[in-house]
């Protein structure tokens, strides 16, 4: 039998029922896993998404036609049942369920494994083949857990605007930036400064009921040196010196997963690193394609060779499933 | 915290600064409040000092393979995503929860943990490595990694080290430096040594400022008669001082690079002359009697380990040429001459031995001293020196007594046959040429150069290329072989990448010889003449031989 999900030119498809899931190029239907723009793509007729989600995939794409669907409701599409399940990877991410002819794929899009207040858990679906994200795909990548990485990063912001300084928290700006608001809530009293491009998005999460750390714009302030003893959050492209200036003694902190490791810490040449992931670590990519008790593993996203090797010893069918997304490395997105 | 800890906090402290100011202040501070003992240990390992490695890394890299079930080759892509073996194992090995740790000092650590592994049996080493996997958490780990693999790597020169331990003890980093000197262990005892109060000694080891030679822009007439100077040649090596004092020797090399390690055939002979004596020279390596290039040095200074084969094969000697302290006194005022008298009773007149004079070049006038100069390149050396008999050891580089007269590099006549758009402010502007030398009937390109001429012959030169163009390839304009230009160089090599079999290395435009017809440019066969000279003056190490990397002591070759 044919495969369910194939790789093509404009990304994954279902051929059976002629949709793709996060097509890079304009398509007919679209099945949207999020809104990060390595995934959501601009042109397509219609895009189909998870309910939670459809506010910010309207925003990221503007005028786009979105269909929503509850979490674990099915849509028929030429006789292929398609549902939407939870990832845990920003609010609104879903895993992709197709069943045809007895045989159930999920697509798993971005997932995390950990506790995220800004959105719903990972829900496992049992499958016969998973096509898994490999964002971390390997053993070094091992998180310490939120609550340990959020007390760093509090204890860190505390100690710098004790000594008048602002803590500059880089990350990207849609699902991260609002996982550490929703954090740092009950841990600060005044508001966190942010920059303009996270704040619509903070607009969204609270319009959906989230709780966030209250902000203000880093723009509303004065232009020069002005900010003094507070907490910072803007993407990394925005730590240019011009608009550094107005805050007295930056220190910057990048809010990724690749901050576990000291290279890229240090290549970075940030004052600090905190590795907080909205993707799945080594041991939450095992633990899921366990859970999902796929036979069929393909890995996409990411270096997935060693991930290949390591499940094919194991006894798994596992491949990578094809092409590099054209373009797909924006170093704002995809909440690393 | 424990000591240990501590040192861990130092180890970071370092790590996460580029800055060398940061640097060096965690190390002060470290300095300040560390044990004794602790201190000694922190020494020993920032400041190079190396045990011999108990269990190898591919030893670790195994029994890391076995504790966590992962495959080797799974390892091995972890290693290289991570880039540092000590960390890799310390992400995939730690299970401890850091609610155990190792309540020791750095020097507990170190005697009780560390050394014993060397004189272990695979077995136990195995059993101590996977007791801390076990019990450390990852950042505890990661220290006890490094600590067993010797090297930290942590961006810290042995140089840094001393300066920012010097600073947290409140002593210059001479002191430091001069205690850091010779064999020792790191005890308390010697982190004691270490704090206790300057006696002065390490005053003794310091050189005096360096008298250095200014370029001799005119001829030699213009400063005044012959005989009033001394003419030596100048040697291709380590400017350097040579001290004597308190029954030590020490070498200190122009940088304030001390030398004394490094070249013990120096500095055991020199504990033979009396003490209270400093000499300046030149460190050069000789082969049966013969001076040998600058790369041969840099190559035996990169040596770390100094086995009896190198000292055998590139023996050094110190080619002495003044006497600025004798007999504990300060002669730096009193004469070269009177200074170079007592140095050549010193020293004798032999020319063999790892100390020796600095021989003065006998030529009655100056036209014959400038003949004498001319053979230079053949003879190995940049030039001449001229020193005023007269004159006192000065610091620094004041004008008038003290001259290099360098030997002009290399020349050649050659023909432009190609020319390119320059970049920059030139973009707009024909100024990259390759110019060729004939041989036989062909032109056979030799050189590039983009300098030498002045923005009049620029501007005519480029007029001159776009209405005398016969073919283009992309960028590059294939011009009528009409105009020669005397272009200087200052080495010759063979090249197997270039048609002619040759390249020049730093060729620059000396002037438009207007007045000579392409025919009467050079030749491919002169040039292979000319390395064949260069090779012959320097039989050992061939021309083509090309310095190793660029490494600190580079700036240290050139400059009298
Ligand atoms: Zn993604
Ligand atoms: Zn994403």
């Amino acid at each position: 039998m044919a495969d369910l999900l194939t790789m093509t030119d404009a990304g994954l498809y279902c051929e059976a029922g002629d949709f793709h899931i996060d097509p890079w190029r304009p398509v007919p239907r679209a099945v949207t896993t999020h809104a990060h723009s390595d995934h959501a793509r601009a042109g397509s007729e219609l895009y189909i998404a998870a309910a939670e989600g459809v506010s910010l995939l309207q925003h990221r794409l503007p005028g786009a036609r979105v269909e929503g669907l509850e979490w674990g409701e099915t849509r028929t599409i030429h006789g292929v049942r398609v549902s939407l399940h939870p990832s845990g990877h920003i609010r609104g991410a879903a895993q992709v369920r197709v069943e045809h002819g007895g045989e159930v794929w999920v697509a798993s899009g971005d997932y995390k494994r950990e506790a995220d207040p800004t959105c719903r858990p990972f829900e496992v679906v049992r499958c016969h083949t998973f096509i898994t994200e490999a964002t971390f795909a390997l053993p070094v990548y091992r998180w310490a857990g939120p609550d340990a990485v959020m007390a760093d990063v509090v204890s860190w912001c505390q100690a710098t605007m004790a000594s008048d300084g602002c803590a500059v928290l880089l990350t990207y700006t849609l699902g991260k930036a609002q996982r550490l608001l929703a954090e740092l809530a009950p841990h600060l009293e005044a508001p966190v400064l942010v920059h303009g491009a996270v704040e619509p998005l903070n607009a969204l999460y609270r319009a959906a009921g989230v709780t966030l750390a209250s902000t203000q714009l880093v723009r509303d302030t004065p232009v020069r040196g002005g900010v003094r003893g507070a907490v910072v959050l803007a993407p990394p492209s925005a730590a240019v010196p011009a608009w550094l200036r107005r805050l007295h003694e930056p220190q910057m902190a990048f809010v990724s997963g690749w901050m576990r490791l000291r290279g890229t810490r240090r290549r970075r040449s940030m004052d600090r690193g905190f590795a907080l992931s909205d993707h799945a670590d080594w041991p939450g990519l095992l633990q899921t394609i366990r859970e999902t008790g796929a036979q069929r593993v393909l890995a996409t996203h990411g270096d997935s060779a060693a991930l290949v090797r390591f499940l094919a010893e194991t006894g798994l069918e596992a491949a990578a499933l094809g092409a590099v997304m054209p373009g797909a490395s924006d170093a704002d997105e995809d909440g690393a | 915290m424990s000591g240990f800890r501590r040192f861990g906090d130092l180890y970071r402290a370092l790590d996460e600064t580029t800055s060398t100011n940061e640097k060096r202040d965690a190390l002060a501070a470290y300095a300040t409040d560390a044990s004794d003992a602790d201190l000694a240990w922190a020494v020993f390992v920032l400041t190079g000092r190396r045990m011999r490695r108990p269990v190898s890394g591919n030893v670790m890299r195994d029994w890391a393979s076995q504790h966590t079930g992962l495959p080797a080759w799974l390892i091995e892509a972890s290693y290289h995503a991570v880039g540092d073996l000590s960390e890799t194992l310390a992400i995939l090995c730690s299970r401890g929860q850091g609610n155990a740790p190792p309540d020791l000092s750095l020097a507990e650590f170190m005697e009780q943990e560390v050394l014993p592994l060397g004189a272990a049996e695979p077995d136990e080493q195995r059993q101590v490595l996977q007791r801390w996997w076990d019990t450390l958490d990852e950042r505890d780990c990661f220290l006890a990694h490094k600590l067993v693999g010797g090297a930290l790597r942590v961006g810290v020169s042995a140089t840094l080290a001393v300066r920012g331990f010097a600073k947290g003890l409140g002593y210059a980093p001479s002191v430091v430096e001069h205690r850091l000197m010779g064999t020792w262990e790191p005890t308390a005892a010697f982190g004691a040594r270490l704090r206790a109060a300057d006696d002065g000694a390490a005053d003794r080891s310091r050189p005096y400022p360096f008298y250095l030679a200014s370029p001799l822009g005119d001829s030699p007439e213009s400063s005044g008669e012959r005989d009033e100077w001394l003419a030596e040649w100048k040697w291709d090596g380590i400017r350097a001082q040579l001290i004597v004092r308190g029954g030590e020797v020490f070498l200190w090399s122009r940088g304030e690079e001390r030398l004394t390690e490094r070249f013990p055939d120096l500095v055991v002979p020199a504990g033979h002359l009396p003490d209270g004596t400093v000499l300046d020279g030149e460190i050069v390596i000789k082969r049966d009697g013969v001076v040998q290039p600058f790369a041969v040095l840099q190559t035996r200074i990169g040596r770390t380990n100094l086995s009896a084969k190198v000292l055998r094969d590139s023996p050094a000697v110190f080619l002495a040429f003044d006497l600025i302290e004798w007999g504990g006194e300060d002669w730096r005022e009193r004469s070269l001459r009177e200074r170079r008298e007592v140095l050549a009773q010193l020293l004798g007149a032999s020319g063999t031995g790892p100390l020796q004079l600095s021989q003065a070049v006998v030529a009655p006038d100056w036209a014959a001293l400038a003949g004498l100069r001319a053979q230079s390149r053949s003879l190995g050396v940049e030039g001449i020196m001229l020193k005023r008999w007269s004159s006192p050891y000065r610091s620094g580089r004041p004008r008038g007594d003290w001259w290099k007269w360098k030997i002009e590099p290399f020349t050649m006549d050659a023909v432009l046959v190609y020319a390119q758009a320059g970049s920059g402010k030139r973009a707009s502007l024909y100024t990259d040429y390759t110019f060729a030398v004939w041989d036989g009937d062909t032109l056979v390109p030799v050189a590039k150069a983009y300098s030498g001429l002045d923005d009049e012959e620029i501007a005519r030169l480029d007029r001159w290329i776009r209405a005398h163009t016969k073919e283009r390839f992309g960028p590059v304009r294939v011009v009528e072989p009409v105009h020669v230009f005397e272009l200087g160089f200052e080495a010759i090599q063979r090249s197997s990448r270039h048609k002619a079999g040759i390249a020049v290395r730093f060729p620059r435009i000396l002037r438009w010889r207007t007045d000579k017809p392409a025919r009467e440019a050079d030749t491919l066969p002169a040039l292979h003449r000319l390395l064949e000279q260069a090779a012959a003056a320097h039989p050992a190490q061939p021309a083509q031989a090309e310095p190793e990397a660029p490494s600190l002591f580079d700036d240290l070759g050139d400059d009298a």
